[in-house]
């Protein structure tokens, strides 16, 4: 019999070596030798783990967030900082963004570095330099607004449906895909034009209606894995309710992709400003906007075309800027499941 | 009814009643193939500060058993019966805010995993005061106190420093002895726990095991230990129950399971863990043949596929649960082993060549019999 044991090991069962309880430990039978060995075992490898953590250099393992992030991050810093200090700006000089810089006819569509302000000015003989910081106020505000905006509601419905699910997920993420099946520019005109209202607060409600829906499908999506989850289940064995298991246990796994969208939506949020802008839909004239001055350029873009680049330059960049943070932070703060 | 009334009040508590006497429950599980029947019917009872081991292979429903007596599974498309008697309380036609009083305060468990039974993005220190927070209302100083306290009572080094730790600061075996102290947090009567060790590196087990058996000593708590492994029951459980396809097929004190098995299964299980003696080398009894299918379960005894006792009777009829003589000890087999009725049918298959499920049966493999 080459695949059996010499002795049938079903007699084998010895009652006194697997006595109960404590007996076990001070029988002095091989199994609790190598309980012993093991124990000591187990000693030394806490006694490694204790020491480890000075024992690794921490520079050797540091991610980098790299140069591209660097640039990246101090363009935003720049247009931030330059939109927030405006007023102080305009204080130490920076001509007023709707009124002409001179009365002659001459400055009107002067190229930039021309004497007359560093990105020149346009047909009404405005500064291009001093519009596009005052836009730039326009810009974030409604960006980083509608964004909050939508990811507030947004969150909220998508963990309803996510942790819930049955009927209040069909309901709610059936509103959704009704709002999805809308163009969203089509649906944020007709949000601006039903209102009536050309004010920051409007574009911020269209804008941020049309971002609840991709944030509700994304928190839905992390939640429908995080609820799965063993520590979920652990803090219901602990008597959590709902509530705290949404807001202690899912919540706060859920932010890290939540911020990482959001990074990038304030980026389509701007652009999507500036198409309400383009097409005559936001703050209305001589306030500037981005778009607006985009719209304005167009009918001198063969003699003038600064009027129009210079907004969307710092337009392009600031985007581009807020994408390139957006996935290299989501990219460093991203804890792969084994690290968990 | 409202959350208070069960928490403060003894409602419905027989303090005589047994810790948990479980009757006759069932849970199946509606699914596209069918009905699974996971858990068919399990009665035990457990005392005060006693432990109880169940045993089975994967797929023999021991986990879904202690889920379905903490009542932590999904309500839609699972079917329970049966009664679970907490204290002469049956908890079983309780709803979540009702159990909530219980979870952690009265029963909770530790889970197989330790790796994904903690929060990744809360402290330990959170972790463990949360519910010092929800069911025993600390003050914060109290519950840090607290907190430290469980920590060193689980062997962990500088447990104030752990505190403002992640989970992932710690090793496996750190990690399942934060999930211990989250359990015994609020000193729970009962503690399930299912496979606590399998996650963890054999030179751990030992330790969580005997920092399982210590707690439990100290608390005078009651515990279900659920595994896989007889090794990990064989010395720190005072009842033993081989679950099967969903079934106890065996029960027993731990000491007359060892000695004197009835279940074939039992044996089976025995016959494959490792023996020290044995020469190097030596092929591992396994047990052929897979689990039944919890949708279509043969007819008559689950175990006959496999069991190289079984007769044409075994596979027409269910045995029922049969008293072996000693207390405490029962079994679900018309030839037991280490009787006149099943050594004959062994010798009866010996002399075929094989069972009445075609198992093969060697004469050399029953000698010993």
């Amino acid at each position: 019999m080459p695949e059996h044991s010499p002795e049938h090991p079903g007699n084998q069962a010895p009652g006194s070596n697997y006595f109960p309880s404590g007996d076990f430990l001070e029988s002095p039978n091989l199994a609790t030798e190598l309980t012993q060995i093991a124990d000591v075992d187990a000693y030394n490898l806490e006694a490694l783990h204790n020491l480890d953590p000075d024992q690794v250099p921490e520079d050797a393992v540091k991610k980098r967030l790299g140069w591209t992030f660097w640039i990246a991050a101090a363009w935003i810093f720049l247009i931030v900082a330059l939109a927030l200090l405006a007023p102080l700006l305009e204080k130490l000089g920076m001509p007023d963004p709707t009124q002409p810089v001179c009365t002659s006819r001459d400055c009107s569509l002067q190229p930039p570095l021309s004497g007359y302000g560093l990105m020149g000015t346009d047909k009404l003989r405005r500064d291009i330099f001093a519009r596009v910081i005052w836009g730039a106020r326009v810009s974030i505000l409604v960006g980083v607004a509608a964004v909050i905006f939508g990811i507030f509601f947004g969150s909220i419905i998508g963990i309803i449906a996510g942790f819930f699910k049955g009927k209040v997920q069909t309901v709610l993420m059936g509103a959704m895909d009704v709002l999805l099946a809308f163009p969203a520019l089509l649906l944020a005109m007709s949000i601006v034009t039903f209102l009536d209202d050309k004010s920051v607060k409007t574009i911020v409600l269209a804008i941020g209606i049309v971002a609840i829906p991709p944030v509700a499908r994304l928190v839905r999506a992390s939640t429908l894995v995080f609820a799965e989850r063993e520590f979920v289940l652990a803090a219901r064995t602990l008597g959590a309710s709902n509530g705290r298991v949404i807001t202690k246990e899912i919540l706060p796994n859920a932010v890290l992709p939540i911020v990482s969208f959001g990074i990038i939506g304030v980026a389509v949020a701007i652009v999507a400003e500036g198409a309400l802008a383009f097409l005559g839909l936001s703050i209305p004239p001589p306030d500037p906007t981005w778009g607006s001055m985009i719209n304005e350029g167009r009918a001198t873009l063969e003699t003038a075309p600064w009027v129009t680049l210079m907004p969307c330059l710092v337009l392009f960049l600031t985007v581009l800027s807020l994408n390139l943070a957006g996935d290299r932070l989501r990219e460093y703060f991203d804890i792969r499941e084994g690290a968990l | 009814m409202s959350r208070k009334d069960l928490t403060g009040s003894a409602a419905g508590r027989d303090p005589n009643a047994p810790l948990l006497d479980v009757r006759d429950i069932k849970t199946h599980f509606r699914t596209e193939r069918g009905t699974v029947r996971a858990v068919d019917g399990v009665s035990f009872t457990l005392q005060r500060g006693r432990t109880l081991g169940v045993v089975g292979e994967s797929g023999s429903g021991k986990s879904v058993l202690s889920k379905s007596i903490m009542g932590l599974l999904p309500r839609r498309n699972v079917l329970r019966e049966g009664q679970v008697l907490y204290e002469g309380l049956d908890v079983s036609v309780l709803d979540e805010n009702q159990m909530r009083n219980i979870w952690g305060a009265e029963m909770s468990m530790v889970f197989q995993d330790p790796m994904t039974s903690l929060n990744p993005v809360m402290k330990i220190g959170k972790q463990i005061k949360e519910s010092l927070y929800l069911h025993l209302n600390m003050s914060k100083d109290d519950a840090h106190d607290t907190a430290v306290a469980l920590l060193s009572s689980v062997n962990i080094p500088e447990p104030e420093q752990r505190l403002e730790e992640y989970p992932h600061q710690l090793s496996g075996g750190m990690r399942q002895r934060v999930v211990i102290a989250i359990a015994l947090a609020c000193g729970p009567k009962l503690l399930f726990a299912d496979e606590p060790t399998t996650a963890l590196d054999v030179t751990v087990q030992a330790q969580i095991l005997n920092l399982l058996q210590q707690q439990q000593h100290e608390r005078h708590m009651a515990m279900i230990l659920v595994t896989h492994d007889l090794g990990v029951v064989a010395g720190r459980t005072d009842d033993i129950a081989v679950m099967y396809a969903g079934r106890v097929v065996e029960t027993a004190p731990t000491a007359t399971l060892f000695t004197a098995m009835r279940h074939p299964y039992t044996e089976a299980l025995m016959a494959s863990i490792p023996k020290l003696t044995d020469p190097s080398h030596t092929r591992l009894e396994a047990i052929g043949g897979r689990p039944p299918d919890l949708i279509n379960p043969p007819a008559g005894c689950k175990f006959a596929p496999r069991c190289k006792y079984a007769q044409d009777r075994c596979l027409q009829e269910d045995p029922p649960l049969m008293d072996a003589g000693e207390p405490g000890h029962s079994f679900r087999c018309f030839y037991p082993v280490g009787t006149d009725a099943g050594a004959q049918a062994l010798a009866n298959n010996a002399a075929a060549g094989r069972s009445a499920s075609g198992v093969p049966v060697t004469l050399a493999a029953s000698g010993s019999h």
